[in-house]
């Protein structure tokens, strides 16, 4: 049996995370490089955002519903349910509606775009197309990075909204509230900060889900074992850095633009 | 032609088709290929012969830049590939066909877009693309499969769809990997007389990689007859040359370079047993 070694899982460590940035420094440039796949970038933003909007819509209608229960449970013991619309509102706009869009994304579009891209290349697509003359990059990574980023942020902006009404519903017919006085505080309680920060996010959080997700696929060896690995691998690294960078994001929006 | 900067090539460049120099390269720590060096004529076939992972598909790979070498020049069509950045590859590969030993289709792809998917990214007129992409699906005799996608072909039929990519843009130069491996003969046979039509019809350079010797013999005994269609047994002393040459390889280097008759009689005892 080899001997397990440290330099050697150090120096391999490394270089993913070099060829992980070089990657994703390319999925940008590459939007400034002819040619440009507008097609496939079109193509990509309805497999992930018309594609994904069941699971975005039943996420947020459901986190929304549950929030307002979860809140208003705890508000009647202080005399405060009718603040049950900002506190949902709030919740949703700079938390949960970006970070639960992204985590749903990343489970269905990073792993998608891992076993995709992993079949290709292990099949030898990935070096056909290089042998046809076509960066594999330009075509197969950028339209599905930017495509991800601009969809991701169009979704949150969906879940907001249904995770607002699934609490609205909540809140007037189980917890007897006005429905003008939901829809009243949770209006405004919002302010610039926390929409911007509610909005930027996702654009992060796309480009995460996107990189990854061809990163994992295009490092696919091994099969049809490997393609399952990159899978999995994909889903677990996107949803981890979606929830670290979320963190360390939320601190930096809240120094650019603070929150009340 | 299919691309502009294909009619730019000088004739010089055209002559050496392939040339390496003292390529070596190896994974891990071990050598794989050692001092190659070898040249791929105008018009010339090179088979490259040797057991499994003696290297041979690893030289076609290099041949297309997809593979840096450790060490050693390769040349195609006049430039020096192994310096070149692979944003500049990409345009040099356009003059280059491969057919990949498993076919390599784009499985999401139709046969038409497979074949026409050169043809697609430089933007040409759809009817255009739609009667050369005919063209050459009459050339692997399959026109009918337009509307298939390639899981619903046989293994043979995809690698006559790949053929048809590969010549679609008429390239300066064609590299076959294992194009008849898992095939049955009558297939193969169709395979190779494609192959021997494409070389003796449009005099198009190739690297052909093969397990299977008698398909290596078969392409250097035979010639197309384009009157009757279809690739005939060159009789004794009748016809010049197929310009079809071997390489043999064994432990990382080339140990035989030559036409057929010199490889039928090398003194050589493991050439023999090889052939044997």
């Amino acid at each position: 049996m080899e001997l397990f070694s440290p330099t050697e899982f150090a120096k391999d460590k490394v270089l993913a995370v070099q060829e992980y940035a070089l990657l994703s420094w390319h999925s940008l440039t590459n939007l400034f490089k002819q040619p440009r796949y507008l097609a496939d970038m079109l193509q990509q933003a309805d497999l992930i955002g018309v594609g994904s909007l069941p699971i975005v819509i039943l996420t947020g209608f459901f986190t929304g519903a549950v929030l307002a229960l979860q809140s208003a449970n705890s508000l009647t013991r202080f005399g405060a349910l009718s603040f049950t619309g900002q506190l949902v509102s709030l919740s949703m706009v700079r938390e949960l509606g970006p970070v639960l869009t992204g985590l749903m994304v990343a489970g269905r579009n990073a792993s998608g775009m891992a076993s995709e891209l992993g079949s290709m290349k292990v099949t030898e697509q990935i070096d056909a197309m290089r042998a046809l003359g076509t960066d594999p990059e330009k075509k197969l990574v950028t339209p599905r990075v930017i495509s991800t980023m601009v969809m991701l942020f169009f979704l949150t902006i969906i879940s907001d909204l249904v995770g607002l009404t699934g609490g609205s519903m909540v809140a007037v017919l189980l917890l007897r509230l006005d429905s003008n006085e939901y829809w009243n505080y949770a209006w405004r309680s919002l302010a610039m900060g926390d929409i911007f920060q509610g909005l930027a996010k996702p654009v992060f959080f796309g480009f995460i889900i996107a990189t990854v997700g061809c990163y994992y696929g295009l490092s696919a060896r091994g099969g049809t074992q490997g393609v399952g690995r990159a899978t999995t691998q994909a889903v677990v690294a996107a949803s981890v850095l979606i929830l670290v960078v979320d963190f360390f994001l939320t601190r930096l929006l809240m120094v650019i633009v603070p929150v009340r | 032609m299919a691309n502009g900067v294909q009619n730019d090539l000088a004739a010089d460049e055209r002559k050496q088709t392939i040339v390496f120099e003292n390529v070596s390269i190896g994974f891990e720590g071990y050598p794989v290929l050692e001092e190659i060096s070898f040249t791929l004529e105008h018009g010339e076939t090179k088979i490259l012969l040797g057991v499994s992972g003696s290297g041979k598909t690893l030289i076609l790979k290099l041949a297309l830049g997809l593979i840096k070498p450790d060490s050693g020049r390769i040349y195609v069509l006049g430039r020096e590939i192994t310096q070149m950045k692979e944003e500049d590859l990409f345009g040099l590969r356009r003059m280059i066909g491969m057919v990949f030993q498993e076919s390599a289709l784009f499985d999401s792809l139709t046969v038409e877009e497979n074949v026409a998917y050169r043809l697609y990214e430089e933007h040409i007129a759809y009817e255009e693309i739609h009667r050369r992409v005919i063209e050459a699906l009459r050339f692997v005799e399959l026109e009918d499969t337009v509307g298939l996608y390639p899981p619903e072909l046989s293994g043979g039929m995809r690698r006559r769809v790949a053929i048809a990519r590969a010549i679609i843009t008429e390239p300066h130069v064609l590299l076959y990997d294992s194009p008849t491996g898992g095939l049955d003969p009558v297939t193969s046979t169709t395979i190779i007389e494609l192959l021997v039509k494409q070389r003796d019809v449009y005099k198009t350079s190739a690297l052909l990689v093969t397990h299977r010797l008698q398909d290596a013999v078969l392409m250097a005994t035979h010639y197309f007859n384009r009157q009757a269609n279809r690739m005939e047994h060159i009789p004794d002393g009748q016809r010049g040359d197929t310009h079809t040459r071997f390489i043999l390889l064994r432990d990382c280097r080339i140990i035989f370079q030559g036409t057929a008759a010199e490889l039928a009689n090398s003194p050589d005892p493991y050439i023999r047993d090889y052939l044997s």
